[in-house]
């Protein structure tokens, strides 16, 4: 079949499915192309929208502005040479999936086995903060989106002294390169505990201030109670995960359900929310970020001050794992990611294929949800259901 | 609705007057952090050339640029970092194997050109160059494998002296592949070596397991594989760039590896030269290394040659020189089986005379000399007459021919040389007490230092700096070695001399002196006429580039020629013979249309 075939397949009908192909054209029918220049979109895609007045008829996503052939590329380098890759699969929250690369290639290899204790500190203490700081972002972007600008520069604020941290730890505030195989690439510095708590104690201290502006307010509180419900049959259909899936009142963490690096130690809520709907999504992030600070707190109490932060290493140049495949996760702040990997005995990823949230949340639910939504929902909507296009395009 | 919810969100209000939650954008520059990945900068001093940097990066961001000559161990090479590809990932600092690339802190950078973000950090000068903050390759986090895989050896080490068998006991096939996988391919080693083998390849092919691929590789310019992989004086694991920061590859163990994993090489190896020197015929007078190298190269073009050597066996100082629990006959005789087999005629216990080279010239198309260094040097002290008193050459070669040596109970080896510390093992294996004296400092000593170290966990003593004054006989045949304690001077450039302690006089009662402070050459067979054309001022041989002396269609190499004396030098010259003599009786041009 070739693509020129493809619009006479029966179900694939795009051509008949627009307006302007049929003989006859709805007159009241408007088409229009919500981003992928928009800043209510959530990142680099778009949304073609049918309308009527400002009710939404239909719709379907777009993605490919961002495509970089991720796992592609990956199947060409040296598993070393991978590791500037992953960040990339979400710019936000870099550090999921560096953490689903080691680990993957690690239980492969049998490096893991040697990852010292420090380093799983390390490894979950940078994950928690960046859990953190996608979360305060998507706080503040939710009533961004709704025209609020007050609290988004509140939370970005937030954010950007933790991008402090992140750039002391790791060298580098947005791509942190940080968890790299058979540990993380360096320790802390003197004094970042001190300077990481001061932080949170600046966050926790300003939230009630947030929590005033957003899930407290009137406003907010028409504009997301009981809108763009995702229905809980869809949960278990199209495999949701994360807020979405706790916010229908699910009790689901990856970090629990399937525990690893050191949460099993570790002493936190799942928190959920009733409703499905936006508010209840932003309910749940809101709680989450008094969740990672109170995690973040104990690791820094519980973490060992000495020893090493990485295992030694094979050559990197030369490294090969034997034939294998696997499956690992971690929970990302939109929900369960998963690497599934298949080594060949080469020194290269015979094939890797990330499972991201994103594309549930962004095209499937999205999708599903368009028809009957009001315009003015759309942008809260697509932030609520929190999408990082690079992950569905990866 | 509460009115509580409608009246909530102006709370912000609150911020106009109070203290902002926000930060005023900065219009000051503010430094990165302490490790922040910022431009690259690089110690040119301290960098090496290997282009690992380059290796790694995934964006192919970095090229290796020519900014200097070539040294031993430095390729001349500096990397340029192209800022359009860069991702900062500090990934080429972190395998950096000499630890000159890092990273500044500095960030911001704003330039009209698109085409200044290309530079050589370090070369092209910057501003931060010197920056102290920044990300540094550090301990902890290392993505090359510092260490060696240990090669087994024969243990208890005082076992050793009981017994001629060899002490290196090999690398098993995990143990090689291990190894030779901490190679990073830079090639440095290619460079350093005498004969420029292909050492990444044939390291390379090992790690995969291709030993036939390795071996070929290996016998593309390395007749005698197997001695070297035992042997060699390694002027490449020198340079290797692992060794900078750790230990480097072990670069002779993976030949012999690779080597010992055929018991018939013929079968393995390709034999498609073109057959350009049919018809031609020379001759290699001495049958060492350079002599072999040169006589296999060019037999297996399809030229006639015949190797004339003095002892009832080839292999030179390989053969006599090097003790056999470092090198079995077995292996040697291994060798020079295949080139006997591939077209090699070796006529041994015939010494060439003078009127006898004459003929030579006439008979032969040409004539290759690499009859070695086989004069010893005198001691230059009173009492070296003395019975007792012998060159550790002629030792050697005793030994080696079966003859018994007589060294007694106590010996003394003058020298710090690869001959003296053969000579001291040999001692202890016959059964004396051996003492090496030596007129420099350790570290001086030109000797294999693994080797000084096998030596003193033998049991062998070692006295330096120290001068010998004279020997002077005792009663029951015993010597007595008397020496000065040195001082190190450094007196112009060179390196430091050692400068005798007046006054101060050691006693050393020994039965036997092996002097072992070198050898010089012995060319009185040659043609008198001969001998004068091609013979310089210290009694060796002059060649010009292609390997020919003064005399047309005679050349020359090895130990005569280089002022290396080691083995894979005389190689390298029997290389340069043999291309040398192609192009001299004109049939090279074939090897081109081949």
């Amino acid at each position: 079949m070739s693509v020129f075939d493809y619009n006479t397949q029966p179900g694939f009908d795009l051509i008949s499915e627009t307006p302007n192909a049929g003989t006859t054209v709805d007159p009241k029918e408007v088409q229009l192309w919500f981003g992928p220049q928009h800043p209510g979109i959530t990142g680099n895609m778009s949304v073609q929208l049918w309308m009527e007045g400002d009710s939404i008829k239909r719709g379907i996503t777009h993605v490919g502005y961002l495509h970089r052939g991720f796992e592609k590329l990956m199947e060409r380098r040296k598993f070393i040479q991978s590791f500037p890759i992953v960040c990339r699969m979400c710019v936000a929250e870099p550090d999921t999936t560096e953490y689903l690369l080691a680990s993957s290639l690690e239980e492969l290899s049998g490096l893991d086995k040697e990852v010292p204790e420090k380093a799983q500190w390390l490894r979950t203490l940078i994950m928690e903060m960046s859990r953190l700081q996608v979360t305060l972002m998507v706080l503040g972007g939710q009533v961004g989106t709704m025209g609020m600008g007050t609290a988004p520069n509140w939370t970005y604020t937030l954010r950007d002294f933790l991008l402090d941290s992140f750039e002391e730890l790791t060298g580098g505030r947005v791509y942190h390169m940080y968890i790299a195989y058979g540990g993380v690439r360096r320790d802390l510095t003197k004094g970042f505990a001190q300077r990481l708590e001061a932080t949170l104690d600046l966050i926790e201290e300003r939230l009630p201030y947030l929590d005033d502006l957003i899930l407290n307010s009137a406003v907010f509180q028409a504009r997301t109670k009981g809108v763009s419900v995702v229905p809980t049959e869809w949960a278990d259909e199209i495999g949701i995960t994360g807020p979405t899936l706790r916010a229908m009142g699910v009790a689901s963490d990856v970090r629990r359900d399937y525990p690893y690096l050191k949460y099993p130690e570790l002493d936190f809520d799942i928190c959920t929310a009733e409703g499905s709907d936006i508010y209840a999504r932003t309910k749940v992030r809101r709680d989450e970020i008094s969740q990672s600070i109170h995690i973040i707190r104990q690791i820094l109490q519980m973490m060992p001050h000495e020893g090493a932060y990485c295992a030694k290493l094979p050559n990197m140049l030369t490294w090969t794992i034997p034939a294998g495949m696997t499956y690992t996760r971690a929970e990302s702040s939109r929900g369960e990611m998963g690497f599934v990997m298949v080594t060949d005995g080469s020194d290269k990823i015979r094939r890797v294929h990330l499972r991201g949230p994103s594309y549930t949340n962004a095209v499937t639910i999205l999708e599903r949800m368009l028809p009957g939504m009001n315009i003015a929902d759309l942008s809260a909507t697509m932030v609520s259901l929190q999408t990082c296009p690079p992950e569905i395009e990866r | 609705m509460s009115l509580k919810n409608v009246i909530a969100p102006f709370s912000a209000w609150a911020r106009a007057v109070q203290k902002p939650f926000t930060v005023p954008e900065a219009d000051t520059f503010r430094p990165g952090a302490d490790r922040y990945r910022g431009w690259h900068i690089n110690d040119t001093k301290q960098c090496i050339g290997c282009g690992t940097c380059g290796d790694i990066c995934q964006n192919g961001a970095i090229d290796m640029m020519p900014v200097d000559d070539a040294t031993k161990g430095d390729s001349g090479l500096r990397p340029l970092v192209d800022y359009g590809r860069c991702c900062w990932c500090a990934l080429c600092v972190d395998v950096c194997p000499s630890g000159s690339l890092g990273m500044s802190n500095n960030y911001i950078w704003i330039d009209r050109d698109p085409d200044v973000f290309r530079y050589i950090p370090g070369v092209d000068k910057k501003e931060w160059d010197d920056d102290s903050k920044g990300w540094r390759k550090e301990e902890g986090f290392n993505l090359v494998d510092p260490d060696r895989v240990p090669m087994p050896m024969m243990m208890p080490e005082e076992d050793r002296v009981k017994t001629w068998a060899e002490v290196v006991l090999g690398y098993s096939e995990k143990e090689a592949r291990a190894e030779a996988a901490r190679c990073v391919e830079c090639g440095l080693c290619v460079a350093a070596c005498p004969v420029h083998m292909h050492i990444p390849e044939y390291i390379a092919a090992i790690r995969d397991g291709q030993y036939d691929v390795a071996v070929n590789q290996i016998y593309d310019n390395n007749a005698l594989p197997e001695m070297c992989g035992k042997v060699c004086t390694r002027h490449c694991e020198d340079v290797c760039s692992i060794g900078v920061n750790g230990d480097p590859l072990a670069i002779r163990w993976l030949k012999r590896f690779a080597t010992e994993q055929f018991s018939d090489l013929s079968a393995v190896l390709s034999h498609d030269q073109p057959q350009i020197g049919v018809g031609k015929s020379v001759a290699v007078i001495g049958g060492g290394p350079g002599g072999l190298t040169t006589a296999f190269y060019l037999a297996i073009r399809g030229f006639k040659v015949t190797v004339f050597e003095a002892l009832p066996q080839v292999g030179g100082a390989t053969f006599f020189g090097i003790p056999k629990y470092r090198f079995p006959l077995p292996s040697l005789e291994k060798q020079v089986k295949l080139m006997t087999d591939w077209g090699v005629e070796i006529k041994t216990n015939h010494k060439v005379e003078a009127d006898e080279f004459k003929q030579m010239q006439q008979d032969y198309d040409a004539i290759y000399v690499g009859t070695g260094l086989l004069k010893p040097s005198s001691l230059r002290a009173e009492g070296e007459d003395l019975p007792g008193v012998m060159p550790a050459i002629e030792m050697l070669i005793d030994h080696h021919l079966g003859k018994t040596v007589e060294v007694g109970e106590k010996v003394v080896v003058v020298g710090g040389g690869n001959v003296a510390i053969d000579a001291a093992r040999i001692s202890r294996r016959l059964g004396a007490d051996v003492t090496i004296a030596y007129r420099r400092r350790m570290e001086d000593m030109p000797a294999d230092h693994e080797e000084i170290e096998d030596s003193e966990s033998e049991g062998v003593h070692l006295i330096t700096q120290n001068i010998p004054l004279r020997v002077e006989q005792l009663p029951e045949g015993k010597l007595d070695f008397i020496w000065g304690p040195a001082e190190m001077v450094s007196e112009g450039g060179g390196r430091p001399r050692p400068k005798l302690v007046e006054g101060v006089e050691n006693h050393l009662a020994v039965d036997k002196v092996i002097v072992a402070i070198g050898q010089k050459p012995d060319l009185r067979w040659l043609p008198t006429d001969v001998a004068e054309k091609i013979t310089n001022s210290w009694g060796g041989i002059t060649c010009d580039e292609n390997g020919m002396t003064a005399a047309a269609g005679v050349f020359a190499g090895g130990d005569l020629v280089n002022d290396t004396a080691d083995a894979v030098s005389a190689m390298a010259d029997g290389l340069t013979a043999v291309d040398g003599i192609i192009n001299y009786l004109g049939v090279g041009s074939k090897t081109e249309e081949g």
